[in-house]
């Protein structure tokens, strides 16, 4: 098993940072895949994370100027790492202003990954800050635990409302209640709504826009013609809403959710690079 | 348009409407009295007061002219009901607190009467928010009785003065003592904290200074963790008046000009601090 990679390019840096600061506000830890082709931070749905899950893909090519890695065994050419987010987060922060930043798998007392920050010193000289991140090595055996979530069955697919905007409201809804109702139709509206013995409060999204696969057998409703208006909802944890929506420090390039009634909501945010599903189940 | 999908029949009756296209107007001001929980909301022909007390012995008022809103109407003499502040700032700041330029949120109050919960419409670039908060049964409140027949000291001072001194507060006092006097000091604030005590001067022929009212020389002592709050109304506003009683009683009143320009008032009323009330320096 062997991983070795390197970024040069200062926006890719940046661009990276920004995702792993994401990962890290949904994942105390997670696991980082690794592939030929590809990274994924996952989480996946155990007890202990509220059910949530999340699914961040990215093509290291995007990303890195060398990659190379190499697997538990040659049928089996991938490597799944428990780590948590938070440490590659701060060791990313040292770099803002690097020339380079080496990511490596090593084992000298235990798995860790060392990621050597190269900084701009006097000129001829650098200065090297070298943080370990110890890592937990997730064997072959497990790794079914750690599969692509399928996309539910939903009943509503539709276009996130400006992120900041629900950003905010859903921050002030987090002082008022634990649990948030999400509710959206085939019509493009969406109401985001809480209610306790104090106060309740809906917000109102029109003109959203539904994604085009929203009339794709997938979708049940709308497969018979079913009512446009009506609205599917779901009532989850608004904290991990609220988690979601603070991690997203720039716009995605779309971001929709699917809602599957009283089950499940899926949320996806692409962006040029990487993709993020987050999947927040509903409160019975 | 989704606000008139919600708003009440022509025929319908509320004891309370109005409308705000700036509902900043509102939440800056109810920010400025923010000190407690619950307030005591007072609709009235000429507007809206918000009062907010705590230990019976400081209450805030904030004042919200009827002239502020695009539209206020009550239809009784006058309608009151206690209700949670923090719950309505946070409906009344649902789009953010930030102030864009450009942007604002507009507002559409509703209160149909006793027993009603109070119904806020607000809408932002084409978002519209619904919120419902229960009320109280109103609670009596303090009266300072403190009338301007009543004053024996009273300086009204640009709020810059003051703004640094109250922000850097000795809080390790237990006590703000306050000295007016027609004589030296003039004008002192006074702490008494871990590292010793602090003396502030404002003499009475300072450019900060736009009046200065004092007949008789007054020294009291307040509790500093009950006037810290007012702190926030003295970085909103322009001016401050200061005014003291026979007792003691302290008012501070702020004068706030909003993003408009248009003028609105928070007052603060403070009881001396029981121990020690000296008439000397």
């Amino acid at each position: 098993m062997r991983f070795r990679a390197k970024i040069v390019d200062v926006a890719c840096l940046s661009h990276f940072s920004r995702i792993v600061n994401t990962v890290a506000k949904l994942a105390k830890t997670c696991i980082l895949r690794l592939t030929v082709c590809k990274l994924y931070f996952i989480l996946s749905d155990k007890v202990a994370n509220g059910g949530a899950s999340l699914w961040c893909e990215l093509s290291q090519g995007n990303f890195f100027d060398e990659f190379q890695m190499e697997g538990v065994a040659a049928e089996h050419n991938e490597i799944y790492l428990e780590f948590v987010p938070e440490n590659l987060s701060r060791a990313l922060k040292t770099a803002q202003s690097a020339k380079a930043v080496k990511i490596k798998l090593t084992n000298k007392h235990c798995p860790c990954l060392r990621v050597a920050v190269e900084l701009p010193s006097l000129p001829s000289s650098s200065r090297i800050v070298t943080h370990d991140i110890p890592v937990g090595v997730i064997p072959r055996r497990m790794w079914n635990d750690f599969r692509e979530p399928s996309v539910p069955d939903f009943d509503v697919s539709i276009y996130l409302p400006v992120l900041k905007t629900m950003k905010s409201v859903v921050e002030r809804m987090k002082n008022l209640s634990n649990f948030i109702v999400i509710e959206a139709n085939l019509s493009g509206e969406m109401n985001l709504k809480i209610e306790t013995d104090l106060v309740s409060v809906t917000t109102h999204f029109k003109d959203l826009g539904n994604p085009p696969w929203a009339s794709e057998d997938r979708c049940q409703s709308s497969a018979q013609g079913k009512d446009l208006e009506s609205m599917a909802e779901a009532c989850i944890d608004i904290k991990k809403l609220q988690q979601l929506l603070a991690g997203q420090q720039v716009n995605p390039t779309k971001a929709l959710c699917n809602i599957a009634r009283k089950r499940i909501v899926h949320f996806i945010l692409l962006h040029e690079e990487v993709s993020l599903q987050y999947f927040i189940p509903a409160i019975a | 348009m989704p606000f008139s999908a919600q708003l009440p029949a022509s025929g319908e009756r509320y004891a309370l409407s109005a409308s705000l296209d700036n509902a900043r107007h509102l939440s800056s001001l109810l920010r400025a009295v923010h000190f407690q929980d619950y307030a005591t909301c007072l609709a009235t022909a000429s507007g809206l007061r918000v009062t907010v007390e705590d230990a019976k012995c400081i209450q805030a008022n904030a004042f919200i002219q009827a002239e502020i809103f695009q539209e206020f109407s009550v239809q009784e003499e006058s309608v009151m009901f206690r209700i949670s502040l923090s719950v309505l700032l946070d409906c009344l700041t649902i789009f953010g607190s930030s102030s864009l330029p450009g942007t604002s949120t507009a507002l559409r109050m509703c209160y149909r009467g006793y027993g009603y919960p109070l119904m806020l419409f607000l809408e932002e670039g084409g978002v519209v928010t619904v919120c419902k908060i229960n009320t109280q049964e109103p609670e009596e409140l303090l009266d300072f009785d403190f009338c301007s027949t009543k004053v024996v000291n009273k300086i009204i001072l640009q709020s810059e003065g003051l703004r640094e001194a109250f922000a850097e507060l000795d809080m390790t006092s237990e006590v703000l003592q306050i000295t007016m006097s027609p004589d030296k000091p003039y004008f002192r604030l006074s702490t008494f904290g871990n590292a010793g005590s602090a003396h502030l001067d404002y003499p009475r022929d300072s450019d900060l200074m736009e009046a200065f009212h004092c007949n008789q020389t007054q020294t009291n002592r307040y509790k500093i963790s009950l006037l810290k709050p007012s702190t926030k109304a003295l970085a909103l506003s322009c001016k401050v008046s200061i005014r003291t009683d026979a007792q003691g009683f302290l008012s501070l009143q702020y004068m706030i000009r909003n993003e408009d320009g248009q003028i609105c008032f928070v007052e603060y009323y403070c009881c001396p601090d029981e121990d020690i009330t000296e008439a000397e320096l």
